[in-house]
């Protein structure tokens, strides 16, 4: 346990071996992870919760780690080493509750830049139990800590709120001295982009190149890479369309449907060729490039920042400044984006950021689809794309918040120092976040693909899209045939947005149908978590403005375009 | 001479003096050990009623408009009694 943004990810992970996300913001995790080290031929659990301040908890991410505490046997108290005075409130909260407790003094070597001189033995003393220094990012300190978890000692301190502050000060006084440190460029810049002056352009040019950067990244390993390789498979998958009889109903779920008599990568749908090609070829290079900026925008240190000079605007939306990290995660996918609404303080708060995230943050896998779709027409098409999308999140979060009862609390964060992003973790964390893509979003595109084939064999595409054209054809101004990648969206939006292709829409068309998509409903991944996070009543009202909203903001698409 | 956190300039110091709401504020500012007594620094505030933001100790934080304006302090370098 610790303050947030001490190092506990970090430390769990060095401890077991388990890869838990670590960043430099506080609260990255939101859930208690477990994770099993070997002591002395004993299997131990151990238990990594999220950051708190106090044992009196003010967020769903605070009560989870509070609520844990009464389930271990020992508590590894994970401490800021260059924050000591008010990290130690919580560790003296600890000690008097009848469990043996060790420190874990992190970020030993950042106390030397900055001139803080902690007394790690003295402190011992003084604590009555074990002390270890540690630099949890490159492993010092986590043999001895394992060596010693066994000295933890048990106290029964009682202090009241006063006394512990009088105790911290008494301690703080014995153990640390503070010299006077230079200005370093890191803190130079740290003073310039929170500043409003110089932050907001900083701010515009970051975000301009991370948008940029993640398409040259993605384009270029497309191009480059992705694109020869399936080059080289595509004469097995002739050679097995031919020993398949080049049709039939096995020819069309496995190879799909030939397009002007050949094997199109997207448009035949075949578990093999669309199945494989839309999500490793279409999707994950920008997935992957994605997730190489957001590592390194969240191990910076830079998030918080970005968070409070955005805070005026999204305060106005009924949310805070930090509301911004599920839609940054969003961005990337929506299921995280979704979860990591439990940073925010009120039931308010957390429905609208899951409501906008869910209609109006189109995840990487639909993006990478719609910058293939779109893209030809150069900043046109995307750009009214991502502006009708970014006007419905505005106008719809100042609605929301406007009708809503319930109250949006202030911001009150940390915000953390600058620290240059340690590869090892950038490279893990990527690494972590590409198997899931892989081995979560993979069946989902095969089961999509697959789900097409079986309507498409038993002829209920078009009986649905009768049935839907009045809203398909007369609102939306799409052709019917659109109801098929409609009802695919449900379960991944980036095969949706490749059905279209075949449709032969024009630039107009192309935008309403990709922004209905993005609106309309989020996917079945994305529907469970908000289910689990909202509720079902909470759920309802969110899926009922997404539907009004799509029909409204269609429709005027459709008549403007 | 006491003023609201709101109301110091950017880039001064200041000693806080009194916290101007109950003990739920008091609790929540202290967990990052902004208390009576503590020397704080204002590093900047957002446009638009947005929030200040502070150094205290070798911790930076961002504060709610309203919450810096129930925060008095006693600017360095003026002498109060």
């Amino acid at each position: 346990m610790g303050n947030p943004n001490v190092g506990k990810s970090a430390i769990f992970s060095r401890l077991t071996g388990v890869d838990v996300l670590v960043s430099n913001y506080p609260g990255t995790t939101i859930e208690f992870k477990k994770g099993i080290i070997k002591l002395d031929e004993q299997l131990v659990e151990v238990i990594d919760v999220p950051g708190t301040y106090s044992l009196e908890a003010t967020s769903r991410a605070e009560e989870v780690a509070v609520s844990m505490l009464k389930e271990g046997d020992l508590v590894i108290n994970v401490v800021d080493a260059t924050n000591l005075e008010r990290n130690l409130y919580l560790t003296l909260q600890l000690l008097e509750r009848n469990i043996p407790v060790i420190l874990v003094l992190n970020f030993w070597d950042e106390t030397r830049h900055l001139g803080i001189q902690v007394d790690a033995k003295k402190l011992e003393t003084h604590l009555d139990t074990p002390v270890v220094p540690a630099v949890a990012v490159t492993g010092e300190g986590i043999k001895e800590l394992v060596s010693r978890l066994s000295e933890a000692r048990i106290h029964e301190n009682k202090f009241d709120e006063e006394g512990r502050w009088i105790e911290i000060g008494k301690i703080i006084k014995e153990v640390q001295k503070v010299t006077l440190k230079k200005h370093t460029l890191l803190e130079t810049l740290e003073d310039m982009s929170i500043k409003p002056l110089t932050g907001i352009p900083i701010t515009l040019l970051i975000l301009a190149l991370v948008f940029w950067l993640v398409r040259f990244v993605g384009e270029n390993l497309i191009i480059y890479l992705f694109d020869p390789l399936f080059e080289y498979y595509l004469p097995a998958v002739i050679g097995l369309s031919d020993t398949l009889g080049r049709g039939g109903i096995i020819h069309d779920v496995l190879v799909g449907t030939f397009i002007e008599g050949k094997i199109d990568y997207v448009q035949s749908m075949g578990l093999l060729t669309t199945g494989l090609y839309v999500p490793l070829a279409m999707v994950l290079p920008y997935v992957f490039a994605f997730y190489l900026m957001l590592g390194i925008l969240e191990d910076s240190g830079y998030l918080p920042r970005l968070a409070t000079l955005v805070d005026a605007i999204l305060h106005r939306l009924g949310m805070h400044g930090l509301a911004i990290i599920p839609m940054l995660l969003g961005f990337g996918c929506n299921v995280p984006g979704a979860l990591s609404t439990r940073i925010l303080e009120t039931k308010k708060q957390r429905f609208i950021a899951a409501t906008l995230m869910a209609i109006a943050v189109p995840c990487m896998a639909q993006t990478a689809m719609v910058f293939a779709l779109l893209g030809s027409y150069g900043i046109k098409g995307l750009g009214i794309y991502f502006v009708t999308l970014f006007i419905v999140w505005l106008t719809l979060g100042l609605l929301l918040n406007k009708i809503l009862k319930g109250e949006t609390p202030e911001t009150f964060m940390e915000i953390p120092p600058y620290r240059i992003p340690y590869l090892g973790s950038l490279v893990k964390k990527l690494w972590m976040r590409m198997r899931s893509f892989l081995t979560e979003a993979i069946p989902f595109v095969l089961l999509g693909v697959f789900i097409v084939n079986i309507l498409y064999v038993f002829g209920m595409i078009e009986w649905i899209s009768e049935a839907a054209a009045p809203v398909i054809v007369g609102i939306l101004g799409l052709p019917k045939e659109a109801v098929a990648s409609l009802i695919i969206g449900f379960l991944r939006k980036d095969v949706a947005v490749g059905m279209l292709l075949p449709l032969g829409l024009d630039m107009g068309q192309l935008i309403v149908a990709s922004v209905v998509l993005t609106m309309y409903f989020p996917c079945v991944a994305t529907f469970v978590v908000l289910f689990k996070e909202l509720g079902a009543m909470e759920l309802i009202k969110a899926t009922a403005i997404m539907l009004v909203s799509t029909l409204l903001v269609g429709g005027i698409l459709n008549v403007l375009l | 001479m006491e003023i609201t956190l709101f109301n110091l300039k950017s880039g001064e110091k200041a000693t806080i003096t009194r916290l101007e709401d109950g003990e739920a504020f008091r609790k929540k500012l202290a967990s990052l050990n902004i208390r009576v007594g503590k020397t704080i620094r204002k590093i900047t505030e957002q446009p638009l009623h947005g929030p200040v933001v502070i150094e205290i100790g070798n911790t930076e934080a961002t504060i709610g408009m309203n919450m810096a304006k129930k925060i008095i302090v006693a600017p360095f370098g003026v002498i109060s009694k």
